[in-house]
């Protein structure tokens, strides 16, 4: 979008703040934000209609994302296209030896994971497809989860789909991982007993101390926090939003955030890449 | 996971006080025994002495306990920073609920609404995956759930 555009968007936002005196004085940012854009949800979604995280956050962060030369995600961009064009491992081949130029060969690709993969009988997320590539086609070591690397390249690939709307496949073996992360999303858990839903689907809006709830939507994946001074995945986050409520973190890469995954990106279908996103 | 079952030692009893009859069970947590009235109320202190409102102030703003300022708004509070709006505002709220009605809220607002986003704040039971080091502890003491009541008791 274009630096006039945000320039009204802030002002504007700036004007509501104004006007809400009758707030708390702490209150900086009132939702929603004048102008913010929704999509349909499809069939059967529980949301009347869904918003991008982006929304949920202030002219500043959103103006951050939105400038491709001021957001830091796009340091993990650069990284992920030098490690694509780098040979590697037993094979001494690059992922662009096969794959050729990511612009076109991985365009839609990571709007449409997590995937069934065959080989394994189950769905795998961006991370574990890159690191199967490792393995079974560089003979090359797997990243580790959270790594540098395997960050850069999940931000890089996943970049080549922003702006295309996420679109999963839940059909045939994908259906029993999006009931095991539907129930996963609407599970209590931590000492302070809340779910997924109970802030995400129930509270979406409102402030929860300094921050506002959005939707807990996925397409800015992996995302780059002011709060992290990096970009990280979404399994991080998933474990942030347990260890909040006092709930045990689940291992990254975990069958069940894989489930949790699935739900989330058909929770979401629709609404267009993020990648790389900034949230505070 | 379920750590305990919530109704084991609880003693429903009718009690007979002139026409009204009052269904009253007792539940058992961090060794302390209280009784919840009607499903409404938790009419005695839980420690049987009264809080202290300068520390419930303090337990109700600290993050690390009652964190309450997180959903909640407090006009009596405003020189505190960021004040959620989660829940309702708490100005009047002892003008609104008795005290008994507020206890119950803050030791187990599920008894009032199941649904309710509100963590019980004396309750160690019927939780999933709860972080090690918090298993079969309340967010909050018994004494700290009675401060916070008596400084909900300044909100008028
Ligand atoms: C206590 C409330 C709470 C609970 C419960 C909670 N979250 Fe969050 N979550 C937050 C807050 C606060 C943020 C940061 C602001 C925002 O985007 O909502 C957040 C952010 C997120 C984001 C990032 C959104 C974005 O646009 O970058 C995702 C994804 C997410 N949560 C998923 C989950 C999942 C999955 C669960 C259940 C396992 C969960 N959350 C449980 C409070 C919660
Ligand atoms: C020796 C050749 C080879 C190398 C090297 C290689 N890949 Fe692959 N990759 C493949 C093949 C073959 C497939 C499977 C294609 C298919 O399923 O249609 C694949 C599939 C993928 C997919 C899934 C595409 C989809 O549509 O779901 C991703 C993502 C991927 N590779 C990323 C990488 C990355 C990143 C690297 C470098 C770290 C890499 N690959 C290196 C051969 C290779």
């Amino acid at each position: 979008m274009s630096k006039t555009r945000w320039g009204v968007v802030f002002v504007a936002a700036i004007a509501v703040a104004g006007l809400a005196t009758a707030v708390s004085a702490t209150e900086h940012e009132q939702w929603p934000v004048p102008g913010y854009k929704s999509v349909q949800p499809q069939e059967g979604n529980p949301l009347p209609e869904l918003i991008s995280g982006y929304w949920f956050r202030t002219a500043e962060v959103r103006a951050l994302q939105d400038d491709d030369f001021e957001n830091p995600g796009f340091l993990w961009v650069e990284r992920g296209e030098e490690l694509w064009n780098t040979k590697d491992g037993e094979a001494n081949k690059s992922c662009a030896d096969c794959h050729g130029a990511a612009e076109e060969s991985m365009k839609g690709v990571g709007a449409s994971y997590p995937k069934w993969f065959e080989p394994l009988g189950k769905p795998v997320n961006l991370e574990q497809r890159i690191n199967i590539c490792r393995e079974n086609n560089q003979k090359a070591k797997p990243w580790k989860w959270e790594s540098e690397e395997l960050l850069a390249m999940t931000t890089y690939i996943k970049y080549q789909s922003r702006g295309m709307p996420m679109n999963i496949d839940i059909s045939g073996p994908m259906k029993e991982w999006w009931e095991r992360g539907k129930k996963e999303y609407y599970q209590r858990r931590g000492q302070l007993d809340m779910s997924c839903a109970n802030c995400h689907e129930g509270y979406y809006g409102h402030k929860i101390r300094a921050d506002t709830l959005s939707q807990g939507q996925i397409n800015g994946f992996p995302t780059y926090r002011l709060k992290w001074q990096k970009i990280g995945s979404l399994h991080r986050r998933f474990r942030g939003c347990n260890k909040q409520i006092r709930a045990t973190p689940n291992p990254y890469g975990d069958d069940e955030y894989i489930a949790l995954e699935v739900y989330l990106a058909w929770r979401g279908m629709g609404l267009p890449v993020e990648t790389p996103a900034v949230r505070q | 996971m379920r750590t305990g079952v919530m109704v084991a030692a609880l003693a429903v009893s009718a009690v007979i006080g002139g026409a009204a009859i009052a269904a009253e069970r007792q539940v058992t947590e961090q060794g302390i025994t209280y009784t919840i009235v009607d499903e409404h109320a938790i009419p005695e202190s839980l420690t049987g002495k009264p809080g202290d409102p300068e520390k419930g102030r303090k337990v109700f703003v600290n993050r690390k306990l009652g964190n309450c300022l997180a959903c909640h708004q407090v006009s009596a509070l405003a020189d505190e920073p960021y004040h959620g709006n989660v829940g309702p505002s708490l100005d009047g709220v002892a003008s609104r609920l008795s005290e008994g009605e507020m206890r119950l809220r803050i030791v187990d607002p599920k008894v009032v609404n199941p649904d309710t986003i509100m963590p019980a704040f004396f309750r160690s039971t019927g939780l999933h995956d709860v972080l090690e080091k918090f298993r079969g502890k309340t967010i909050l003491t018994a004494e700290q759930v009675e401060d916070v009541i008596a400084f909900l008791k300044t909100l008028q």
